[in-house]
């Protein structure tokens, strides 16, 4: 068993699309150590929600290809895993799902409760792996004493949750609660399983900020109680100083930074962080932002894909793409010439 | 109210440099059950006044469903509105009819939140640019016309090959710029930028604050920026007016709104904030609960239910704006 809680190596992944293959993971490596909230960090498009797709195993079957690479879980590569053991005791049981809206996550005509309650019957932690992996009959015997110990369970939850009234919000219909709730919502149905790993997949870009706030200190307080991993997607760098341990930062399909929180803000070190971080508002009145726009990854640029937009560009970066390169203690980047103490864009 | 109050933000006084006066604007709907026979009424806008000067950049905040868009959308004259006068450029538009409106309304814009709202997908962008212009300038010959788009589409920073190109194949940042392309061609003075720069990556921010920056320059424009973004709003806006629940809380020059925060409600939008650097998530204080329902607003005080400071009397008397600070005011009992 190794020490950290995933890690993804190599991991390419294409989508067959009308104009032809997109090339939308290349080679990506990731790790996430036990406890720790760890950040995706990128522009939209650039395989945030992809690379979770891979990990929970539930990429678009006829349109997405996994050609090559590895996701160790806990010391088992899950990609190796026979897929139906796979959704039977890892998906949705060890590793949990919250998805950015959670509106769409729920059934409109049933209430919040029963919805809950029929998710129990599957994933409650009272059943053990060989009657989740069975050939479906078991959990149809649902005896009304576990019946009662997880309806229990689901209104502790939404107590730890922090949601008022919860013997009310089980007899509503998901229309009838905010957006803020039904996240909530969302975060207790994820921690039903008692899972080692909750992917949040942009969980608080749809939010205000104040209800962000919120959300983000109660993902906070539940990872450290429960001693839970999670992967945070984002696209704000904000937000992901707020509440992330360690960032990985991808562009166009390719990872290119990945650091501890401190380490990336005090020394971003690749020339895409930098101009990220210098495209946020500034009170001076200008914004440097990045020349060009976000390539297709039908044919991608050759090389690192940052070259056609990179001020720092050489012809190696335009026919090689780097290998990680350490810049600091767990602090790598991928890229030829980092960007020099003096030129960082350090915001904190 | 203090005799010696310094000069009020808000400058409802009208002089020569307003463009937009507003008083008392109030937009409320009606809540309907399932038979169609209203309930109650919704105050999504409640007695707001203020003027812009012309050049200026107002921000209007608060979280979403306060009343910003109602606010901008009333103001357009897309939603009547329930009491209250608007005058712009010297004409009371309040009630104008639809033909006195379109003369008078020329020289205010709408841009929408979603640019694809004001784009028809099965147009090319030259037709969708043109359209105003014909509709507006009827006897403008077609080279006419295009010369003006060929020269907007530049000043929005796109080639002229785009023209010939429909919305779905150019990028989000791109449409936003055909959208305020396709509202310049009107010459407008003030335009309502509703929320300009949401669903946008920074990367693409940017480049349209940018943008919004020269244009303005450029064309003598005036903005009203509808954004829930506070970021943003620091770094655009001349002065801020946050909204909860269809008031105006706090107004004021944005540098002493964002520096020394009045209305408990403002500081705690503050400091939801994400600052890199700044607090962790584990140190901020964060505002409980959440706005109530529009159509059932407590008594006294709209924020009382969610505010930390709260005191019997908020319960019973409703705030009203006070300028009792330099550049500023808020609507608040205790607020010092
Ligand atoms: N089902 C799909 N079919 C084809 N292309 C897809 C599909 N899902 C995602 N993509 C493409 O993969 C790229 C990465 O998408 P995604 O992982 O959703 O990015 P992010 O979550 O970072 O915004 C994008 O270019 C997107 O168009
Ligand atoms: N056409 C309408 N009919 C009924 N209610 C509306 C209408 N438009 C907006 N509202 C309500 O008015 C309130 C303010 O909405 P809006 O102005 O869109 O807020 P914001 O733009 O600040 O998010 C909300 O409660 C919203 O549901
Ligand atoms: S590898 Fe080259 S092109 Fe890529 S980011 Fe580094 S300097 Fe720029
Ligand atoms: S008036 Fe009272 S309830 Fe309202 S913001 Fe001020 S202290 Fe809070
Ligand atoms: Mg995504
Ligand atoms: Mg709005």
């Amino acid at each position: 068993m190794t020490s950290n809680l995933l890690e993804v190596r190599d991991l390419r992944v294409s989508f067959a699309t009308d104009g032809g293959v997109a090339r939308v993971l290349d080679n990506v490596n990731l790790t996430i150590g036990r406890g720790q909230i760890v950040g995706l960090v990128g522009e939209s498009g650039c395989g945030k929600t992809t690379l979770a797709r891979s990990i929970l195993g539930v990429l678009p079957k006829n349109s997405a290809r996994l050609e090559s690479g590895t996701i160790a879980f806990d010391g088992t590569d899950l990609l190796q895993v026979d897929p139906d053991a796979l959704a039977a005791t890892v998906r949705g049981r060890r590793i949990s799902f919250i998805p950015q809206d959670p509106f769409s996550s729920f059934n409109p005509v049933f209430t919040i409760g029963a919805q809950i309650m029929d998710l129990m019957k599957w994933k409650s932690p009272a059943l053990d792996d060989a009657a989740a992996g069975g050939s479906g009959w078991l959990p149809r015997f649902y005896g009304s004493s576990r019946r009662k110990a997880d309806h229990d369970r689901v209104l502790d939850l939404l107590r730890q949750v922090q949601l008022p009234d919860p013997e009310a919000v089980l007899k509503k219909y998901p229309h009838e609660v905010s957006g803020g709730q039904r996240q909530r919502l969302m975060i207790a149905m994820a921690l039903l399983p008692e899972p080692k790993l909750i992917i949040a997949d942009e969980p608080t870009t749809a939010l205000d900020v104040t209800i962000q706030a919120q959300i983000l200190k109660l993902l906070r307080k539940l990872a450290t109680d429960h001693g839970i991993s999670v992967l945070f997607t984002t696209h704000d760098l904000g937000t992901a100083w707020e509440i992330c341990d360690s960032i990985t930062v991808m562009y166009a399909g390719q990872e290119m930074e990945a650091a501890s929180s401190d380490g990336f803000f005090k020394r971003p070190s690749h020339p895409y962080t930098n101009r990220l971080l210098k495209s946020l508002p500034s009170r001076d009145g200008r914004i440097a932002g990045i020349p060009g726009d976000i390539p297709g990854l039908v044919n991608p640029p050759p090389g690192c894909r940052f070259h056609p937009r990179c001020e720092f560009a050489t012809d190696l970066c335009r026919q090689t793409r780097p290998d990680l390169t350490p810049v600091g203690a767990g602090h790598a980047v991928r890229c030829y010439h980092p960007v020099a103490e003096e030129k960082r864009h350090a915001l904190a | 109210m203090n005799v010696d109050a310094p000069s009020a933000p808000r400058r409802t006084e009208v002089n020569a440099k307003t463009i937009l006066d507003i008083r008392q604007l109030t937009k409320h709907f009606a809540i309907r059950n399932a038979f169609g026979f209203q309930k109650g009424v919704l105050r999504a806008l409640d007695d707001v006044t203020f003027t812009v000067d012309k050049g200026e950049i107002l921000g209007i905040v608060g979280e979403s469903g306060c009343g910003k868009s109602t606010l901008g959308k009333t103001i357009m004259g897309i939603h009547p509105p329930t009491s209250g006068t608007m005058v712009f450029e010297g004409n009371d538009i309040t009630g104008q009819t639809p033909s006195a409106a379109r003369e008078t309304r020329r020289h205010l814009q709408y841009s929408y939140q979603d640019p694809g709202a004001s784009l028809d997908p099965r147009w090319k962008i030259r037709r969708s640019l043109h359209e105003p212009l014909v509709i507006h300038h009827g006897s403008l010959s077609f080279e006419e016309r295009e010369q003006r788009v060929r020269e907007i589409l530049q000043a929005v920073g796109l080639p002229a090959s785009h023209l010939d190109l429909y919305p779905h194949e150019i990028s989000g940042g791109q449409q936003r710029r055909v959208g305020l392309a396709r509202i310049l061609t009107l010459q407008p003075s003030l335009i309502v930028l509703d929320e300009p720069t949401s669903g946008l990556d920074v990367s693409v921010q940017a480049t349209i604050l940018n943008l919004l920056l020269d244009l303005r320059k450029q064309f003598d424009l005036t903005y009203l920026f509808i954004s829930h973004d506070l970021s943003v709003v620091r770094m655009i806006c001349n002065r801020i007016a946050v909204m909860y629940l269809g008031k105006v809380v706090e107004f004021g020059d944005t540098e002493a709104v964002f520096e020394t925060p009045r209305h408990p409600y403002t500081r705690s939008l503050l400091s939801a904030i994400p600052t890199i650097g700044g607090a962790r998530v584990t140190d901020t204080f964060s505002l409980e609960g959440e706005p109530p329902n529009p159509g059932n607003l407590p008594s006294g005080c709209r924020f009382r239910n969610r505010c930390p400071r709260a005191e019997p009397r908020c319960a019973e008397i409703e705030p009203e704006l006070r300028a009792d600070w330099p550049g500023q005011e808020a609507a608040c009992h205790v607020a010092t």
